[in-house]
């Protein structure tokens, strides 16, 4: 049901036997992949101009919340929460726009490298004070959203600033083939600079170790306090660019969060990433986000109430979540 | 663990500060109290002579419906859950009411919303109780749902003169000889219930059973499921009647007018001492988090600062708060 923990035994097995078993471990992904096939399908029929500007469209309004649910998915396998990514994407957002507009393009390199630092700082602070005052992180991060949508209200009062001209480029437009948004493309280069390094490194297993078992993971000599923050390190790194792919993708700085926590939240349990810990990967809740952002564009071309696309939003995430629980307590029973 | 064994502090108590400690861990209300009054001096000092009675009614009157929020937090933090949707159900019950009362009456509409968030309700302890889905993730998925459906049934109602009932109006933001709020004849049995259903029925034992070691509670033969279906029920009953008194206080209805309560009523069980692990807490210390936070954000707004840093005060506070709980009552 999830990505597994460890990619290491399997290499060495049979090709086809090492397939079938990287299938199996990645099959809610896969599943969720195939299904995103099937909803373009879909898609394509009901609306036969559903194309290029279509594919552009949802790459673009995906992007966001694709790098909010990659923050959210890195702390949730981690076993924690983090409520204050959406304040610190509208931070990080309302600083890079305050500071590009008016200024040089090239200026705009220098903001874009400060914001991506004030990232890491930002998670670290959440993580340092998770493990430092050892209040659940849940409460600590939901008392910190105040204070980073408080700072994000000091940089900048109304929706304003601007963005450097490079930065949108970056992000609006297709690369080569037409059909391939360059939104999609900096997902996925961002997701492999960072994400795969981590990944293939030992922080990774100490990563997942202490979201599967932090007494055991202690016990097995993994720094828990120091992996904790490293975890909230990497989400503010990822929240500062989910909140630059904001100021890139419309242009103005915006001090109010958007929905990104909560939908966050949402888009790691539908990617399959357990919220006790410990299990998923990102490519699950960034296809999740893709799924939930193609669901909507359906259903106004269906014509449907937006209201009642609100509401189906809901049953779709309970009822994913309840279909995965029924199968893991299926799984644990046999 | 407000109701805590505190046998060990015999001889002599109150000289050591283990014994502080232990009365702190036994009794946390003690040290939030003191915040509380150190708080009101602080707005006593900060604008001389606004601390009157009318000052502590118009307070009293604005801590109620978050008091009654925070009370669902409580009940289902203390299972180790999380109740999300109290925002979604409490605006549409309101909303709901408001719509009502024109054509069917006004007890029809009571009657109606209560059973529309009853069943939001059911459906958030069903989810969670027998499905197992994680409160977090079905009580926000409810309040999508909620939200949604309230939303139709603004676009399904026609919009005359739907309004707050006088009766609510009289009692979410009337008051008895300009001081007393007319809220706290709802409040205070409500607190009462609540605090001795906590405290000396079988089901509140239940809810800190359950919320403690669930696997230990199950052994003892709780069924967790009926338990929990129940806890969201009350929940959601509780959040539409805090709905009914914030449309009273607010006079107006909206289906997204208690949106913004819902993380502060996590903040004030928080402050309270409700553990969000479940199992430790009660609706004695929530009550006087509910309040912190109203005299809280009533100091930051009387001293003039603009939202930004009330904001950011706010947020401190709250990490610092559960910093020192957390310190004080952990063990070793």
């Amino acid at each position: 049901m999830t990505a597994a923990t460890a990619p290491f035994d399997a290499a060495r097995a049979r090709p086809a036997a090492a397939l079938a078993s990287w299938a199996r471990r990645n099959a809610w992904t896969l599943g969720l992949l195939a299904f995103l096939a099937i909803l373009l399908a879909f898609t394509r029929f009901i609306q036969p101009s559903y194309g290029v500007t279509g594919v552009q469209g949802l790459a673009i309004s995906a992007l966001p919340l694709a790098l909010a649910a990659v923050a959210q998915a890195i702390v949730v396998i981690s076993g924690g929460i983090d409520l204050s990514i959406g304040s610190m994407m509208a931070l990080t957002s309302v600083i890079a726009a305050a500071l590009m507009k008016g200024q040089p393009e090239e200026f705009g390199v220098a903001v874009v490298v400060g914001v991506l630092l004030l990232g890491l700082a930002l998670g670290a602070i959440n993580g340092g004070l998770v493990v430092l005052t050892r209040v659940p992180d849940i409460v600590v991060t939901l008392a910190m959203s105040f204070v980073w949508a408080g700072c994000a209200l000091l940089v900048l009062k109304t929706p304003g600033g601007g963005s450097a001209k490079w930065l949108k480029d970056l992000i609006i437009g297709s690369l080569g083939n037409e059909w391939v948004p360059k939104a999609a493309v900096a997902l996925v280069v961002i997701v492999v600079l960072v994400w795969v390094p981590v990944r293939r490194s030992r922080l990774s297993l100490s990563l997942y170790a202490i979201g599967s078992n932090r007494l055991a993971a202690f016990r097995s000599g993994v720094s828990v306090g120091r992996t904790r923050i490293f975890a909230y390190v990497l989400m503010g790194l990822f929240a500062a660019l989910g909140g630059l792919s904001l100021t890139a993708t419309t242009g103005i700085g915006t001090p109010v969060p958007g929905p990104y926590t909560l939908m966050s939240v949402a888009a790691v349990v539908l990617g399959g990433v357990s919220l006790a810990g410990g299990r998923g990967g990102v490519f699950g809740p960034i296809a999740a986000v893709v799924v939930l952002q193609l669901i909507r564009t359906d259903m106004t071309f269906l014509n449907v109430n937006t209201n009642l696309a609100v509401v189906a939003q809901g049953i779709i995430l309970i009822g994913v979540v309840m279909v995965g629980s029924l199968v893991a307590l299926r799984r644990s029973r046999a | 663990m407000s109701e805590a064994v505190h046998t060990e502090s015999t001889g002599s108590p109150w000289r050591t500060w283990a014994a502080w400690r232990s009365l702190f861990r036994d009794r946390p209300i003690i040290p939030l109290i003191g915040l509380l009054a150190a708080l009101v001096v602080a707005s006593q000092l900060a604008r001389p002579g606004i601390v009157n009675p009318t000052w502590a009614g118009v307070i009293l009157r604005a801590a109620v419906p978050l008091a009654i929020l925070a009370g669902c937090q409580t009940l289902t933090m203390l299972t180790g859950g999380i109740d999300l949707s109290v925002g979604a159900v409490a605006s549409m019950s309101g909303f709901v009411l408001a719509t009502l009362v024109s054509g069917p009456g006004t007890p029809t509409g009571i009657v109606v919303a209560l059973v529309a968030a009853a069943l939001a309700g059911l459906l958030n302890g069903i989810g969670v109780g027998v499905f197992r889905v994680h409160p977090l993730i079905m009580t926000l998925g409810m309040s999508l749902v909620v939200l949604g459906l309230a939303n139709v049934w603004q676009l399904q109602t026609v919009q005359t003169s739907s309004g707050v009932p006088e009766a609510l109006r009289w009692l979410g933001s009337g008051t008895f000889l300009g001081i007393v709020p007319n809220s706290l004849l709802v409040f205070v049995p409500l607190a009462a219930l609540i605090l001795l259903g906590l405290r000396r029925t079988g089901y509140g034992r239940l809810l800190y059973a359950v919320g403690d070691n669930p696997i230990a509670a199950r052994l003892s033969g709780a069924r967790s499921w009926q338990v929990l279906i129940v806890l969201y029920v009350i929940s959601a009953l509780l959040a539409a009647l805090a709905g009914f008194l914030l449309g009273g206080l607010t006079n107006t209805a909206s289906v997204t007018l208690a949106d913004s309560y819902v993380l502060p009523s996590v903040a004030a069980a928080v402050i309270g001492g409700t553990s969000i692990m479940g199992g430790r807490g009660g609706f004695g210390g929530t009550i006087v988090g509910a309040l912190i936070l109203t005299v809280l954000s009533s100091l930051l707004s009387s001293l003039g600062y603009p939202e930004a840093v009330r904001q950011i005060l706010f947020g401190s506070i709250i990490v610092a708060v559960a910093a020192a709980y957390t310190r004080v009552t952990s063990e070793s």
